[in-house]
């Protein structure tokens, strides 16, 4: 074979060997994750970010809103681990709160970013000729459309209708979660696509479709459950891309309501007082940082543990 | 012609895996005389190409290292020379042609400006005398109208032409020994014998030698002049192709034959295809003995026990099996 | 070739039709008269808005009100800011050349970065400087633009005092001073957008070129006695940038994000700045128009990237 000299050992040891490890594709999977370091000490933080803001206010509870003149940007102290803002408010409880809004967002603009990828990618990677056409029209339409400018347009223009029908911060929420995700699927839904182009003429769906089974069901018991390695991949990107979209956002002043602590928002506070107080800007800085930074290492140790043709 | 013109000995090539030290070539032996056919059979995964590429250092040295073992061209060894000396050797004095035309050639470069690449860099020529030569080139391996494709691009050309042209490529320094590593294999029936007129034509144009490796027996036969067969990382007979089709001594080589289709009585005896049972074993620590001992019909207690030499049992014709 | 840049022309300019129709939807979706600031404004006579409404047709039917906007918008005629009193064309006009060139600037420094140690990185993969490489990438489009610009000022314009974080077009000096003053205030924003761009460009340059280093075609160059260093630059290159390049192309939205962002921290007079304050003012008009110029350059940045794509890769002529 020309080329690079395969390093596989032979096909009986392979076969040898999993049968000797009990190994099915998901612990095979979980085997090469495992491998990236980097990837494991992130879950491992990711996780304790989530902890901390998800029961951390349940165990901190100064509250996030009450004002004290007298300690207004004050450096960490045991009182205030993170120091005050402006206000004299207690850095620490409000990063625990924002970082709720925070997480939460960039979870949610993902779910709905894959839910429409995968729709749209798996619609147009089943059918052919027009409908796929014009679905790719739209996708490369959306991507060539100039995300952080139509995402401020948007907010500005939606936001207080939204506000009037879902109160304050669930229409912020939701308005901030749909124009992000808006902004995300087209990815995804080509990554599902090739992949359907590729596995449908496999024969395993030919095998499928030789034994009755209908369109639907070859689609989502056979195609999709393949195509799912690069998806995931996709997906946590994603999360980090909308935690950063919507930290973005509130630091241009335009997410969430001035009131609502989230990450971005504080950043946005804190630059004024960058002479003064750093402490301020640099806490929730590193969080964002942080958090993005652990969730693009777990995508790479996904990557790393679910592209079947990297040689490990 | 008493020297001879690339000698292996001992050859071994290991590759570091996740589970342990591959042994691709673990031992081979192998000669090839000035203008000498030798081809090389075997298995997927028996470590022809290996070797092959061993003998030109093309293989990746992490993971791989030649563990042991001499490759002499013209009584100077190969294995210690550092990467410039060995610049000098490819494709100027050993030259090789891949499997896949379709991927060999690089496609954002014109064939004729791959050609004169060789040829600017061991000869010296000026661009349009490169270009000159590789028209020269091109019309000698029969691609019409040669002038004019010399600025095409790889895609422009079917896949036999495109091996027409890997092979122009790798004889434009008029090398001493051309290895040729499945070279019809991925192109269909009719232009393999093309491919191998053509090969048989240059070889008595140029003088040179020929190392063919292949699977397919057929090729072999009509070919090669000596037969060298390789199972498992080791050499286990080697005979002129004559004898080793009329007195093939190894079980595996008997195997291999036995197993070539028949054209003449199939149409009248209904037998089915022979094959060989079992598969090819892990050359991840292999045990030793011999390594055809799971699947010999022959088997004995002191074939697992000892790996056999290579023996010379008859003129030219060497066996690594007790049996012989 | 002509036929294949021909070909990409055509298909740019439904894109031009699709986001202007994109645009002009969201903006007639809108609950809310977006003219309903020009009501309250007092700088604003009643005629003026009246006759505002009728050329804008705010009362004709929508597919008139969508052609009449287009029309409009290509002859140059991009309306009339609340804010500032001039035509929008003007501000815009006026605030373009600094956003393209800190964007220029910081792409060819992500570019002068990112492909030297990409390549280098792939040629030997996990060696210590391709895993510190790697780590450093990672972290670096991990940070937020807008982390990494605070940082920046923090360290340099505040504790060491060395470069000015507020940006000024009008420098009052000439020659060399005048050029050494831009180049120190643009130096930080430039880096900014330059080396996040520049931390994910390494890791596609690195993934593209060990892509094509697994080739037959590059055993194939190495077996014909070619230097290690040749075989990378000549052939692996050349290859490998055809990713690249699609690449850049699509990452374009997202760097006019980044420049928008940059634009902010460091109070840079380009049109991103220009977007905010029109948005915090409500000024539609500029709004809208620097939302359909930033589309504009999106565009025709996709198409300079096919244009390099063809002029790399030999197939794609010929298709």
């Amino acid at each position: 074979m020309a080329g690079s000299i395969p390093v596989s050992p032979t096909v009986d040891g392979a076969a040898t060997l999993a049968r000797n490890r009990g190994v099915t594709p998901w612990s095979e999977a979980w085997r090469r994750f495992r491998r990236h370091r980097l990837a494991l000490i992130s879950v491992v933080t990711l996780a304790a970010m989530v902890l901390l803001v998800g029961f951390g206010p349940w165990i901190w509870k100064v509250p996030i809103n009450e004002i004290d003149f007298t300690a207004r940007l004050a450096a960490p102290m045991l009182a205030h681990p993170f120091g005050t803002d402006d206000l004299g408010q207690d850095l620490f409880a409000r990063m625990l709160y924002g970082g709720r809004i925070s997480l939460s967002v960039g979870l949610a603009a993902m779910l709905m970013s894959l839910t429409v990828g995968v729709i749209i990618g798996a619609v147009a990677g089943i059918s052919r000729g027009s409908i796929d056409a014009g679905l790719m029209w739209v996708t490369d339409l959306f991507l060539s459309l100039p995300q952080l400018p139509l995402l401020l347009v948007l907010i500005y223009l939606f936001r207080d209708s939204l506000k009037a029908v879902f109160g304050p911060e669930v229409g912020v929420f939701l308005l901030i979660v749909v124009v992000i995700g808006m902004f995300r699927w087209m990815p995804v839904a080509r990554l599902v696509r090739a992949q359907f182009f590729s596995l449908r003429e496999k024969e395993f769906v030919e095998a499928a479709r030789a034994l009755g089974a209908s369109l639907p069901r070859q689609v989502v018991r056979h195609i999709l459950p393949n195509s799912l390695g690069p998806v995931i991949v996709a997906g946590t990107i994603d999360v980090a891309a909308a935690i950063i979209a919507e930290s973005t956002l509130s630091f241009l002043g335009l997410g969430f309501p001035p009131d609502i602590p989230t990450w971005g928002r504080l950043l946005f506070d804190a630059k004024d007082y960058l002479d003064i107080a750093p402490h301020y800007a640099l806490f929730p800085g590193a969080a964002i940082f942080l958090a993005v930074l652990a969730i693009n290492f777990i995508g790479d140790g996904l990557r790393d543990a679910l592209d079947p043709r990297k040689v490990m | 012609m008493s020297s001879p013109l690339l000698e292996i000995r001992g050859l071994k090539t290991h590759f570091a895996t996740d589970d342990g030290w591959l042994h691709a070539v673990d031992g081979v032996d192998l000669t090839i005389g000035h203008g000498e056919t030798v081809a090389v059979v075997g298995e997927s995964g028996c470590g022809k190409t290996v070797t092959a590429m061993t003998v030109l250092k093309l293989i990746a040295m992490p993971p791989g290292r030649i563990v042991a073992g001499q490759v002499l061209y013209r009584g100077r060894d190969l294995v210690p020379l550092s990467s410039n000396e060995m610049r000098q050797i490819r494709a100027k004095e050993i030259a090789i042609v891949f499997q896949e035309p379709m991927t060999s050639l690089n496609p954002v470069y014109t064939v004729g400006d791959q050609i004169a690449e060789v040829v600017r860099l061991h000869e010296g020529l000026s661009r349009k005398a490169a270009i000159e030569r590789a028209i020269e080139m091109l019309k000698l391996v029969h691609i019409p109208t040669a002038d004019q494709r010399v600025h095409d691009y790889p895609h422009q050309f079917s896949g036999g032409m495109r091996q027409r042209v890997m092979i122009a490529m790798a004889l434009s320094c008029q090398p001493k020994l051309l290895i040729a590593d499945e070279p019809t294999t991925a192109l269909d029936v009719t232009i393999q014998a093309q491919i191998l007129e053509l090969l048989a034509e240059l070889k008595a144009k140029f003088g040179m030698a020929l190392m063919l490796i292949t699977h397919a027996m057929g090729v072999v036969a009509e070919t090669a002049q000596r037969v060298v067969v390789m199972y498992a990382g080791k050499v286990i007979e080697e005979a002129p192709v004559g004898e080793l089709f009329a007195h093939p001594r190894h079980p595996y080589t008997q195997g291999l034959i036995r197993s070539i289709p028949r054209i003449d009585t199939a149409a009248t005896h209904k037998t089915r295809l022979e094959t060989i049972a079992g598969v090819v074993p892990k050359l991840i620590a292999p045990p030793e003995g011999c390594r055809f001992a799971p699947r010999c019909k022959f088997a004995q207690e002191r074939c697992v026990s000892a790996t056999p030499p290579l023996r010379e049992v008859a003129p030219g014709h060497k066996v690594a099996c007790v049996l012989s | 070739m002509s036929q294949y840049i021909l070909r990409r022309l055509l298909i740019a300019l439904p894109s031009v039709l699709g986001i202007s129709i994109v645009l002009f939807t969201v903006l007639a979706l809108a609950p809310g008269d977006p003219f309903g600031e020009l009501a309250t404004n007092p700088n604003v006579p009643p005629e003026v808005r009246l006759a505002l409404r009728a050329k804008f047709g705010m009362d004709d039917p929508v597919l008139l009100r969508y052609f009449h906007w287009l029309m409009a918008m290509l002859h140059g005629d991009w309306g009339f800011s609340f804010v500032s009193r001039v035509d929008a064309d003007q501000l815009i006009l006026q605030r373009l050349p600094t956003t393209l060139i800190i964007i220029g600037s910081s792409q060819l420094l992500a570019l002068l970065v990112a492909l030297p140690v990409g390549i280098y990185s792939a040629t030997r993969p996990y060696s210590l400087f391709d895993q510190v490489a790697s780590t450093l990438a990672f972290i670096g489009f991990s940070l937020p633009t807008f982390f990494t610009g605070i940082l920046l000022i923090l360290v340099f314009s505040i504790t060491l005092d060395w470069l000015p974080f507020v940006y000024r077009a009008d420098i009052d000096a000439t020659g060399w001073r005048f050029i050494w003053e831009h180049v120190k205030q643009s130096i930080m924003p430039v880096t900014v957008l330059g080396l996040f761009q520049g931390a994910s460009w390494t890791r596609y340059v690195r993934s593209a070129a060990l892509d094509v280093i697994r080739l037959d075609y590059v055993t194939t160059a190495r077996a014909k006695g070619l230097a290690e260093r040749t075989v990378v630059l000549k052939h692996v290159v050349r290859n490998a940038l055809i990713p690249v390049v699609t690449l850049v192309a699509l990452q374009m939205p997202i760097v006019f994000g980044g420049a928008i962002v940059t634009e902010q921290i460091f109070r840079i007079p380009g049109i991103g700045s220009l977007l905010i304050s029109a948005i915090l003012a409500n000024d539609t008009p500029v709004i809208m128009a620097v939302t359909f110029v930033f589309a504009c350059l999106v565009i025709l940045f996709n198409l300079i990237a096919d244009l390099l794509y063809g002029w790399l890769d030999p197939r794609i002529a010929y298709r």
